[in-house]
C-alpha cells in the first residue's frame, strides 16, 4: 500500500536532513504507529504520505514514496485526496466549513463527486462514527472528541485507502481519546483501512499497533517492527511496557491486560516489599478558599469548593473537561471573582490585586505556554520579564537556563520546542518567585523525555518550598509527581485525598502501573524497581 | 407538486430569495426621502423578521442593525442641525451659544437650530436607517455565510476567502482576549499603545499559523484540483466577469441616481448582466466542482424574491409617474402618501406568510456534555422520558 524508496527530506533552510534513507513498505490493512521525539521529524514522515512535503513544505524529497501506486513526486495533495486522508494536530484548524455536514461534504465537492453519491457517503459517515445527532450542529461547538471524529469523518467521505493522524489524542482527555480510538479500531477492522498515525501518548494507543515505526531524529535510521521488537529498547516507552521492562518480561507487555495475566507472580514478589513511603506533610497553607461559588451567568461553574493547599504540596486537578477545573485556576489568580465564598491566596484576595503585585504571590502557566510570549527572542523574552515584574536583571534568563540548559538565547520562541516553551514559560512566570504555582493542562504535546524533565523541575519547585496545583487530564504524570489528587465533577470537588488512595481504585483515573497491581498501591514502575531492588538486597 | 413548492412544508428558505428581496426593499427606499414609504419598509422588514427568524445567533443581527440606524438618525440630526447653516429654516424652535466661523464656509457651531433643519436631517437619516434595517433584515433571515455557498463556480476562490475571514474574525477577538489575559499573568496591565504591540504579536502569530494549517488541510482534501489551470481560460473568463460587473455597477448607479442619463440605467445594466453571465458561465465549466445538498430554488423563493421586486417597481415607477408625492415642497407640511408605492410596499410584507415556516429546531445538547455519546444518551433518555 505504501512503499519508502529510501526517502529521505532536506529543508531549503538547513543543510542536515530531516528524514534519510527511508526504505521500507507498509502493506494494506495495518495500523501503523509512528513514536519518536518532539522534532524528531514524525510529521514530516506523515506529510509525505500525502505530498504536503514536498509540495506544500518545500523543501526536497529524495528518494521515492510510493502511495498506492502513486508517486508522491509527480502527485500533489489534491491528487491523493482520493487515496490519502489527512488529518492535522489541530482539526479545529483545519475546518473549512462551519457545520458537520457541510465539513463531511467538503472534499467530496472539491473532487467533483455527483450529488446523490455525496449524500449517501455523507450519511453513511455520519453512522460510522456515531455523528448523526450533532449533523445540523457548528463544528465550534462540538466536544474534542467529536471534533476529531468530525475531521476523521471529513476525509473518510473521499473513500482513501489510507488515513494519516497526526496526534489524534494529544489534546483529548482519556475519554475523548477512547471514543477516537475506538473509531479508529472499527475503520481497520471492518473497512481495512490502512492507519498511519503519530502519538506521544503511547500508553492510549501501542496495543492497538500492528507494527511500530520510531523515528530517532537527526537523519538516523528509521526502525520498523513489531511493537514488542521496538519498544524492546526504544527511548519512549509506555509505562507497561517500562514495568515489563522492569520485571523482565518477554514478549513485553502492551495492554494492561497482558500485563495483568502476567502479574500474580509480580505481585506475590511485591507483596513484601515496603510501600512507597507516604509524601511529606505539608508545610504552611499557602492556598485557600471556601465554600468558593462563581458562576458565568446563571450557570454555576463552581458550586460551594473548599480546599487548602499547603507549602510543598503537589496538587493534582482531575476531572472531564467542563467540571470546573479552569475555573478553579482562573479563581487563584483573580483572573475571575468569586460570586460567593472566600479566595486566600498568600494572605490576599487575588481578585484585588494590581497584575505587578499578583506575579509575587501567584503564578499560572496558562494551556497554550505561548500566550505568555511575545517578544522576538529568547534573551528578549527573559529581559521583559525582568523588567516586567521589576526583578534583578538576569534573572529570569538565570532560571530559564537552569530549567532547560542549552538553549540560544538568539531563538525565536515560537521554534523552540513544546517542552522548552512551556520551560521559558514556567521561567518567565517562576522569576519573581510566586508561592503558589499553577499549571494548566502541562503535558499537551509533550513527550516522555519532557514530561520527564518537568517532573523533574516540579519536584525541585516544591521542595524548595512551592506549592504546585496543576489541572491534567495525564494520569501518568499525576502518578509521578503528584502528592494528592483533587477529583472535580459538575463543579463540586468529588474526591480529595492522597494520589494512591483516589486514583488506585478509579477506572478512569488510576495509572497503568496500578490498574496492573491493584490491590496493591504502586503507581509508576520506578516505584516497583526500587522496591524489587531492596527485596532482592533482603532475600539472599 | 414538489413537497419543496408547497408553502407549508418546514424549511429554511434559500438565502438569496431573502436578500433579492431585502435588496429591493433597500432600492426602493434609496428612490425617496418621503418619511411615509419610509416607515413602511421599516415596518415591513421588521415584521418579516419577526415572523421567520430563526433561533440562529445572525438571526439577532436585526436588532444590531436597528440600534446601529438610530445611531445614525442621531448622529445625522446633531450635525445637521449644531454644524451646518444651509439646512436652517424660519421655524426656530431653540437657540445655542455659539461660536463664531468665517462667514460663507457653510458652517456654524451652535446658534439658531429650526425644526426644518431637523426635520430634513431626520428624513435623510430615515432613509439611510432604512436601508441599514433592509440589510440587517436580509443577514437576519438569510445568513450571509449560507449566502456565499451559492457564489458561481467562476468567483469560488473569492466565496471561499470570504467564509474563511467570517470565521477567522470571531477568532482573532477569542485570541485576543485569552492573550491579553495571560498577560496579566506576567504584571502587565494591558493598556497604552506598547501593549497593544505586545497583544498583536502573539495574536497575528497565532493566526498566521492557523492559515496554514488551513491551506494544508484544504490542499490535503482536494481543494482547486478538478480546476481548469490553463491561462487563457482565466484570462478571458476574468475579463469577462471583471467588464460585466463594471457594467453592472454602473447601471445600478444610473437607475438609482435618477438624475443620470437614461442609457446609463437599464439599458447598461443588462448589458453588464449578460457579460458578466457569460464570464460566470465560462468560470464555472472552468471549476469541476458540485454542491452538496442545495437549497431548492422552488416556489416560495419565487414568491419572496418577487415580492420584494413588486415593491420596488411600484416605488420606481411611482417615483417617475408622481414625481411630486415624494418631492416635499416644505419639510414642515405633513408628508404626502403615494398611493401606488404604499400597495406595493405592502406587497413585500408577503414573504410573513407565504415563505414555509422554519423546521423545529432539534433539541440542543449540552455542550459541556463530558463526550459526545454521553450527551447522546442523556437526550435518548430524556425522549424517551
Amino acid at each position: 500500500m505504501i512503499r519508502f524508496e529510501d526517502a529521505g527530506v532536506t529543508f531549503a533552510d538547513s543543510t542536515a536532513p530531516v528524514l534519510a534513507g527511508v526504505d521500507l513498505t507498509i502493506p494494506e490493512g495495518e495500523l501503523v504507529l509512528v513514536v519518536g521525539r518532539t522534532g524528531s521529524g514524525k510529521t514530516t514522515l506523515l506529510r509525505t504520505l500525502n505530498g504536503l512535503v514536498p509540495h506544500f513544505s518545500g523543501g526536497t524529497l529524495h528518494g521515492r514514496v510510493v502511495v498506492d501506486g502513486r508517486d508522491t513526486r509527480t502527485h500533489r495533495p489534491r491528487d491523493l485526496a482520493d487515496v490519502v486522508g489527512y488529518v492535522g494536530q489541530d482539526p479545529l484548524a483545519g475546518f473549512v466549513t462551519d457545520t458537520v455536514e457541510d465539513e463531511l461534504a467538503y472534499g467530496m465537492e472539491s473532487l467533483g463527486l455527483p450529488a446523490d453519491v455525496m449524500r449517501k457517503r455523507v450519511e453513511e459517515t455520519l453512522d460510522l462514527l456515531g455523528l448523526a445527532e450533532v449533523r445540523n450542529r457548528p463544528v465550534a461547538d462540538l466536544s474534542g472528541g467529536q471534533q476529531q471524529r468530525v475531521a476523521i469523518g471529513s476525509v473518510l467521505t473521499t473513500h482513501p485507502r489510507v488515513l494519516v493522524l497526526d496526534e489524534p489524542t494529544s489534546a483529548l482527555d482519556p475519554l475523548a481519546a477512547e471514543e477516537v480510538l475506538a473509531t479508529l479500531q472499527r475503520l481497520v477492522h471492518d473497512l481495512g483501512l490502512t492507519v498511519v498515525l503519530a502519538e506521544h501518548r503511547l500508553e492510549r494507543v501501542v496495543q492497538y499497533a500492528d507494527r511500530v515505526l520510531l523515528v530517532p531524529g537527526g537523519a538516523a535510521p528509521v526502525v520498523s517492527g513489531t511493537p514488542q521488537e521496538v519498544l524492546r529498547d526504544a527511548p519512549v516507552a509506555p509505562p507497561v511496557v517500562e514495568l515489563g521492562r522492569v520485571a523482565g518480561w518477554d514478549p513485553l507487555p502492551l495492554s494492561v491486560r497482558d500485563a495483568r495475566r502476567r502479574a500474580v507472580p509480580l505481585r506475590d514478589r511485591l507483596a513484601d516489599a515496603e510501600a512507597p513511603e507516604p509524601p511529606a506533610e505539608p508545610g504552611d497553607t499557602v492556598a485557600s478558599v471556601e465554600h468558593l461559588v462563581v458562576s458565568y451567568g446563571r450557570f454555576p461553574a463552581l458550586r460551594g469548593v473548599s480546599l487548602e493547599i499547603g507549602r510543598g504540596e503537589t496538587v493534582a486537578l482531575m476531572g472531564r473537561n467542563g467540571a470546573g477545573k479552569s475555573t478553579l485556576l482562573k479563581t487563584l489568580v483573580g483572573m475571575k471573582r468569586a460570586t460567593a465564598g472566600r479566595v486566600d491566596v498568600d494572605g490576599l484576595d487575588p481578585a484585588d490585586l494590581r497584575p505587578s503585585a499578583l506575579v509575587r504571590h501567584v503564578g499560572l502557566v496558562p494551556q497554550v505556554p505561548g500566550d505568555l510570549l511575545y517578544a522576538a527572542t529568547v534573551g528578549r523574552e527573559c529581559e521583559q520579564a525582568d523588567r516586567d515584574a521589576r526583578l534583578h536583571p538576569g534573572t529570569t534568563l538565570e532560571l530559564f537556563r537552569r530549567l532547560s540548559p542549552g538553549v540560544p538565547i538568539t531563538q525565536h520562541p515560537r521554534d523552540l520546542s513544546e517542552g522548552q516553551r512551556l520551560t521559558l514559560a514556567l521561567a518567565v512566570v517562576l522569576a519573581s518567585r510566586p508561592p503558589l504555582l499553577l499549571l494548566d493542562e502541562p503535558t499537551r504535546g509533550l513527550d516522555y523525555t519532557a514530561k520527564h524533565r518537568l517532573v523533574e523541575i516540579l519536584r525541585d519547585l516544591t521542595d524548595e518550598g512551592h506549592a504546585v496545583l496543576l489541572a491534567t487530564h495525564d494520569v501518568e504524570l499525576v502518578a509521578e509527581v503528584a502528592t494528592r489528587v483533587l477529583v472535580m465533577a459538575d463543579g463540586e470537588l468529588v474526591a480529595d485525598g492522597p494520589t494512591a488512595d483516589v486514583v488506585v481504585s478509579s477506572p478512569a483515573f488510576a495509572p497503568q502501573v496500578a490498574k496492573v497491581l491493584a490491590p496493591q498501591r504502586w503507581l509508576t514502575p520506578t516505584q516497583v524497581a526500587v522496591a524489587l531492588a531492596s527485596t532482592e538486597a533482603v532475600t539472599p | 407538486m414538489r413537497a419543496v413548492d408547497r408553502l407549508t412544508f418546514p424549511r429554511s428558505l434559500h438565502p438569496g430569495a431573502w436578500w433579492l428581496w431585502a435588496a429591493a426593499l433597500a432600492a426602493a427606499a434609496s428612490r425617496t426621502q418621503n418619511p411615509v414609504p419610509l416607515a413602511m419598509i421599516l415596518a415591513v422588514t421588521g415584521f418579516v423578521v419577526a415572523a421567520r427568524r430563526s433561533s440562529a445567533p445572525w438571526a439577532r443581527s436585526y436588532v444590531a442593525f436597528l440600534k446601529l440606524s438610530l445611531v445614525v438618525i442621531v448622529v445625522r440630526i446633531l450635525f445637521q442641525a449644531l454644524l451646518s447653516t444651509g439646512a436652517q429654516g424660519p421655524t426656530v424652535l431653540f437657540t445655542l451659544p455659539s461660536l463664531p466661523m468665517p462667514e460663507g464656509s457653510g458652517l456654524k457651531l451652535g446658534g439658531e437650530v429650526s425644526l426644518e433643519a431637523v426635520l430634513r436631517a431626520f428624513y435623510e437619516g430615515l432613509q439611510l436607517a432604512t436601508i441599514l434595517c433592509c440589510v440587517g433584515a436580509a443577514n437576519a433571515l438569510g445568513s450571509a455565510r449560507r449566502l456565499l455557498r451559492y457564489v458561481p463556480g467562476a468567483l469560488y476562490e473569492v466565496g471561499v476567502a470570504c467564509v474563511i475571514a467570517l470565521t477567522f474574525a470571531p477568532q482573532l477577538v477569542t485570541d485576543a482576549a485569552r492573550v491579553r489575559a495571560a498577560h496579566r499573568l506576567r504584571g502587565r496591565n494591558g493598556t497604552g499603545v506598547r501593549s497593544l504591540r505586545r497583544l498583536a504579536m502573539p495574536v497575528l502569530e497565532g493566526a498566521l499559523e492557523r492559515s496554514v494549517d488551513l491551506a494544508a488541510a484544504m490542499d490535503s482534501r482536494g481543494y482547486g484540483r478538478t480546476t481548469d489551470d490553463s491561462r487563457v481560460s482565466r484570462r478571458v473568463t476574468g475579463g469577462l466577469v471583471f467588464g460585466g460587473l463594471l457594467g453592472v455597477c454602473i447601471g445600478v448607479y444610473g437607475l438609482l441616481d435618477g438624475t443620470a442619463s437614461a442609457w446609463l440605467g437599464l439599458p447598461m445594466l443588462v448589458a453588464g448582466m449578460v457579460v458578466a453571465a457569460a464570464g460566470l458561465h465560462l468560470g464555472g465549466r472552468r471549476s469541476g466542482r458540485t454542491r452538496y445538498r442545495p437549497d431548492p430554488w422552488a416556489l416560495p423563493e419565487w414568491l419572496v424574491s418577487a415580492s420584494g421586486v413588486v415593491a420596488a417597481a411600484a416605488v420606481f415607477v411611482d417615483v417617475h409617474l408622481h414625481p411630486q408625492a415624494f418631492f416635499l415642497a416644505s419639510v414642515t407640511e405633513v408628508p404626502p402618501v403615494p398611493l401606488l408605492s404604499v400597495t406595493g410596499i405592502l406587497v413585500a410584507v408577503l414573504p410573513a406568510f407565504v415563505s414555509p415556516p422554519l423546521p423545529a429546531a432539534a433539541a440542543p445538547a449540552s455542550p459541556s456534555g463530558p463526550s459526545g455519546d454521553d450527551a447522546l444518551a442523556s437526550e435518548r433518555t430524556g425522549v424517551a422520558a
